[in-house]
């Protein structure tokens, strides 16, 4: 069953000026995407697009069989989507805990506490001490706090943008760990990264975007080739390659 | 020294503090120094008068006084309705001006300037309806009451300085532990990522508002009390205002509490010591002082 699709998808900042330019794909529930591409390609701004963050000029977006396009952020977490952006993507002036009990708010009164409990038992950095300010957290933490936040409402599209950015060798590895435990459990994950080779890895399936249009839709592993990406990032077609 | 200076600077200081906490609280969600706060004051004192002249109108048997106070029940009944009325008066402001600059994206001093405009047009409208003449809740006259220390004051002034230190005790709770308070923290951090948390930011707009307009009728309704009623009321506080606000750091609802009662005491205490032609200068050494030894406030964080 397709839980995700993405129609003809135009978006950006300036109705003269679409950076996302018309832009289709499907995704079957479970699956994991990578959605990658150089620097400006508009990958940011197509995910912001379908979390409601961006305007959309055009096109569709439907998640479940839903028309969700232009739906307000709040409207759509509430709907199963589930995004975590890629910079303040915590309250840092909150506590750990207020944080998680805001995302809460959404459940039914009683398993509020329950699924805060369950993200403390996955993310035990964050359980250490729930009551300190979000913004004493270190980096990973943060993400680990931003991807909590974002799994707490038991969402069937979880997208990230970046989770691993700026993060050191050892935080990354942390990160896709969880990722990979996410996705095991059955959430359907777009992951817009840079860190390619860990992507590639997690990912079953990565669409390339170049220009704001998908150069490539296909299986992660044949990309692992890097050649072969660094060719579809500078605008070569997959097909007309050796 | 005259120690009455305290108890005069507590009961101005509790009208500047409830009135700063809209002010505050506007400021720190919606991003821009709102120049009707004070008219939210005079107009709030208005349609209270209108509506207790109305009531006592209409229910000739609530015109009895409340001893020990100067006022009969008509007053606190027309407070709820004059609530309600600044409220939507408040809600109509943002519906047809701030709310339309701030979906076009407009930056923060296009919004101020248009606060500055709808401010004046407010006064005006006031001015026209009501004439430039004081009004007044009440003409009876109250007796200060000895508390010892050699001060005194009249139950109504005991009334406005416990009725503010109630209100703020019970806002502040509402922020710090309700999940409306913490919804309200997080707009206040980041509007956009509080949408993508689930947060609706229109409601929480709204109840910024509610809560704003609500605090400033009050105020209103309290210094015209204490003093009297003028279309200028809210003007004459506007600075005031903002040095308590900025002093309690904004977004601080105590702070705009305790910033209010400093402002109060300092405006007491200089009209004894260098005379109550420099009550109003007072305010603004304040305003400039805070602004260059600590912009974040008493209860500000830094940078936030
Ligand atoms: N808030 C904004 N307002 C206007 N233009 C923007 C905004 N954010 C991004 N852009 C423009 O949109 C284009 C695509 O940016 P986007 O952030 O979507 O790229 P990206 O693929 O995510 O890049 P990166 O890998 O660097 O994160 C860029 O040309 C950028 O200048
Ligand atoms: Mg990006």
């Amino acid at each position: 069953m397709t839980v995700l699709t993405v129609q003809d998808l135009r978006a950006g900042y300036d109705r003269d000026l679409a950076i996302v330019k018309g832009v289709s794909f499907g995704v079957p529930a479970g699956q994991s995407l990578s959605i990658l591409g150089p620097n400006g390609a508009g990958k940011s701004t197509l995910i912001k697009a379908m979390a409601g963050l961006v305007p959309c000029f055009g096109g569709a977006v439907h998640l479940t069989g839903q028309d969700v396009t232009g739906l307000a952020p709040h409207h759509l977490i509430r709907r199963g989507l589930g995004f975590v952006p890629q910079t303040e993507n915590i309250f840092t002036r909150l506590t750990i805990r207020e944080n998680l009990q805001i995302a809460a708010q959404l459940l039914a009164r009683p398993r509020r506490e329950e699924r805060i409990e369950a993200m403390f038992t996955m993310f035990p950095d964050l359980a250490a001490r729930p009551r300190s300010l979000a913004g004493a957290l270190s980096g990973g933490q943060r993400q680990m706090l931003a991807a909590a936040r974002a799994l707490l409402t038991e969402p069937s599209v979880l997208i990230l943008d970046e989770p691993s950015a700026g993060l050191s060798p050892k935080l990354v590895g942390q990160v896709f760990d969880t990722l990979r435990r996410i996705s095991a459990a059955g959430v359907t994950l777009l992951l817009v990264e840079q860190n390619v080779r860990a992507a590639l890895a997690l990912t079953e399936r990565t669409l390339v975007l170049v220009d704001g249009q998908v150069a490539h839709d296909g299986p992660s592993a044949p990309l692992a080739d890097g050649a072969l990406l660094g060719r579809l990032f500078l605008g070569h077609r997959a097909e007309a390659m050796p | 020294m005259n120690p009455q200076a305290i108890i005069d600077g507590l009961i101005a200081g509790s009208t500047i503090g409830l009135g700063a906490i809209g002010l505050t609280l506007t400021y720190s969600i919606l991003r821009f120094a709102n120049f009707t706060h004070g008219d939210f004051l005079a107009w709030g004192a208005y349609l209270s008068l209108s509506l207790m002249g109305l009531i006592g109108g209409l229910l000739a048997e609530l015109g009895v006084r409340l001893a020990p106070f100067s006022f009969t029940l008509a007053l606190p009944l027309a407070v709820v309705g004059g609530i309600a009325l600044t409220v939507l008066l408040a809600l109509a402001l943002d519906k047809l001006l701030f709310g339309r600059l701030r979906a076009r994206g407009a930056d923060a001093i296009i919004i101020v300037m248009a606060s500055f405009g709808a401010s004046m047009a407010l006064r005006s409208l006031l001015e026209f309806i009501y004439t430039a003449q004081p009004a007044y809740f009440t003409t009876a006259l109250q007796i200060a009451k000895p508390l010892g220390l050699g001060l005194r004051a009249t139950p109504d002034q005991l009334l406005v300085i416990g009725m503010t230190f109630v209100l703020v005790a019970v806002l502040h709770l509402i922020v710090t532990h309700s999940a409306m308070g913490r919804a309200m923290r997080a707009v206040s951090e980041n509007p956009a990522l509080a949408g993508v948390y689930g947060i609706d930011v229109a409601q929480i707009v709204r109840l910024t508002w509610i809560i704003g307009a609500g605090m400033a009728c009050i105020a209103g309704v309290m210094a015209g009390l204490l003093v009297q009623i003028r279309p200028y009321m809210g003007f004459d506080l506007l600075l005031p205002l903002f040095a308590a606000a900025i002093l309690g750091g904004i977004g601080s609802i105590p702070g705009a509490m305790i910033g209010g009662l400093i402002i109060g005491l300092a405006e007491a205490f200089a009209v004894q010591i260098v005379g109550a032609e420099w009550r109003a200068a007072i305010s603004f050494v304040i305003l400039v002082l805070v602004l260059m030894l600590r912009p974040q406030g008493l209860f500000g964080k830094a940078g936030g």
